[in-house]
């Protein structure tokens, strides 16, 4: 459904969005990964049409954004930055002038409004007027206005942005459920959303991408993906360390943490080991030396390990 | 082409601009200052005359401080709250907007001349008007009303900031008076001794000099195209700035 090929936007010499590509289909849930400044807000608003791009193509549904943007916006849904909407105007009547320029009036606008209505829980702002409403309310109303013509594809710059718990709750199973139908981009930078709801990641950083995949793949580029996580009571830390590292496939032990007689430690597998395939090595271990075992299981990885590594150059420090 | 976005755009803006603050505001200073200008500077009951003549002669002054304002927030609001970002994100063309949101407010100019219309029924009541040069001032002051409007929605969309936009709408416009008011024309053929011909060619640049035949009821082709060009020559430059700005 959308399709970016080696997008470029240049503000003045500095290269914002630096080649970056990839495709979303349809069932699709892109997080778009990145620290301030990335390249994130930029990309999105190329892809919308809303700026135009330096060079390389987008697509969406089949149609080029910059030869026929009026056909090519017809299927995008788009919430901006900030949520922004017309001051001075009621709920309803910001709504209402959201479907009437995307053709829908009549009573065709009013089940319109109503469904977002209900899907959004604006049902007690509905009259009042936007400029009265909470950031929250604010978010959601421009949510709304997105999602108006029911659009095949959504494009989302940090949708939950500013919202309470409750609300970030909420808006992720509205986007979740979408997905199933839509392709939908959302940029984000709270990382639990992006496993909560993406199948796809991707991550960019100084306008470049620098990882794609699901966020399982991603999570097993942490360096401590993979290792496995050790508890036993009564065994001294050094013999747990010394067998643990005379077992087959283990590259390294690091022990965690020594305290009355409980000892955890981070088993790290050697590269050609397969990934969960030794902990049952170690259970093994554990039940022919006789240890009490309090804790075995393998780390997945986590995120903001990955995150942190591949983006750390942008605050100025080594890469790790 | 397609002009229902141009519609529903016209008539979101007219509804806000109607219902907002700055309406009653621009409404009641407006007719204030028409019959401030019109009875006691135009000192309209001394001349002995039922023309309106003197009460549009003011008009260009009028419109010199209240058009900026009322057009000042037209594109610089639309930055300032992010709208714009929406705006243009719908399946519309740009221009569909530009000319939506320069319609709605030039309407609105229309609604504050029409509540002039009791001026009619007191010349009428006073004498005998001619009546040709009552309905071509009213046209006159429209167009010119347009010329002042377009301006103001070009240096509207060059800045976010409505302050910085009214100035820059304020001395243009100023200029294009000035241009062609009678001191400073003939202090150009008689102080500085210009030609006659790059006098005029001065003159023919404002707004004073194509509104006065229009006072007298005749409309020129001249007059016409002068007031036209104007409207769109700053329309395509309204175009030409959000277009470039999005560029970055």
């Amino acid at each position: 459904m959308i399709e970016v090929k080696n997008l470029v936007k240049c503000f003045g010499p500095k290269r914002a969005v630096d080649g970056v590509s990839f495709t979303v289909e349809r069932g699709d849930v892109l997080g778009f990964l990145g620290p301030n400044g990335a390249g994130k807000s930029t990309s999105m608003r190329m892809i919308t049409g809303y700026i135009p791009m330096t060079s390389g193509q987008v697509t969406v549904g089949g149609m080029d954004i910059s030869k026929s943007p009026e056909e090519a916006k017809k299927l995008i849904g788009y919430l901006p930055e900030n949520a922004p909407s017309y001051p001075g105007m009621s709920v309803r009547g910001f709504l209402k002038f959201c479907a009437e320029i995307r053709g829908i009036t009549g009573s065709a606008a009013t089940r319109a409004i109503d469904r977002v209505v209900s899907l959004c829980f604006l049902d007690k702002v509905i009259h009042q007027n936007v400029d009265t409403l909470s950031k929250g309310y604010r978010h959601r109303v421009c949510f709304a206005q997105s999602i108006i013509h029911d659009p095949d594809i959504l494009i989302m710059d940090e949708p939950t942005d500013g919202l309470d718990p409750n609300q970030k709750q909420e808006v992720r199973k509205i986007i979740k459920q979408m997905g199933e139908k839509k392709a939908i981009i959302f940029s984000t930078h709270i990382l639990e959303e992006v496993e909560a709801v993406c199948n796809r990641t991707i991550i960019i950083d100084q306008g470049k991408k620098v990882e794609d995949g699901t966020p399982d793949e991603i999570k097993r580029k942490a360096l401590n993906a993979g290792s496995i996580i050790v508890g036993t009571t009564g065994v001294l830390a050094s013999e747990l360390s010394r067998k643990l590292e005379a077992l087959n496939g283990v590259d390294k032990v690091e022990v965690l943490s020594d305290s009355q007689q409980k000892v955890s430690a981070r088993v790290f597998p050697g590269a050609a080991v397969a990934f969960g395939s030794l902990a049952p090595e170690i259970y093994r271990l554990a039940a022919r030396e006789s240890w009490t075992l309090n804790e075995l299981h393998t780390d997945s990885g986590r995120l903001d390990d990955v995150f942190r590594r591949i983006t750390f150059s942008e605050t100025g420090k080594a890469k790790n | 082409m397609n002009l229902k976005p141009v519609l529903t755009i016209t008539k979101r803006e007219f509804v806000t601009l109607i219902t907002s603050p700055l309406a009653s505001v621009f409404l009641v200073i407006f007719l204030f200052g028409a019959g401030l200008m019109t009875f006691q500077i135009g000192r309209f009951f001394d001349g002995g005359e039922a023309s309106l003549d003197i009460f549009f002669s003011f008009h260009p002054w009028l419109y010199l401080f209240l058009v900026p304002a009322i057009g000042m927030n037209l594109w610089a609001e639309e930055k300032r709250s992010g709208t714009i970002e929406l705006l243009l994100t719908f399946p519309i063309a740009s221009w569909h907007a530009i000319i939506a949101k320069f319609i709605a407010t030039w309407l609105f100019i229309a609604v504050a001349l029409a509540f002039t219309i009791p001026y009619i029924f007191m010349v009428k009541g006073l004498g005998d008007p001619d009546m040709g040069p009552i309905i071509t001032g009213y046209f006159g002051s429209f167009l010119m009303a347009g010329s002042y409007l377009a301006i103001t929605c070009f240096t509207s969309a060059l800045t976010r900031n409505p302050v910085i936009s009214f100035i820059i709408a304020f001395v243009g416009c100023f200029l294009l008076i000035l241009c062609g008011y009678p001191p400073i024309t003939e202090f150009l053929a008689n102080d500085l001794n210009l030609a006659g011909w790059v006098v005029r060619l001065v003159s023919g640049f404002s707004f004073m000099t194509h509104f006065e035949l229009m006072q007298r009821g005749l409309i020129t082709l001249r007059d016409l195209v002068f007031f036209l060009s104007t409207v769109i020559f700053f329309l395509f430059a309204t175009s030409f700035v959000i277009r470039s700005q999005r560029a970055g």
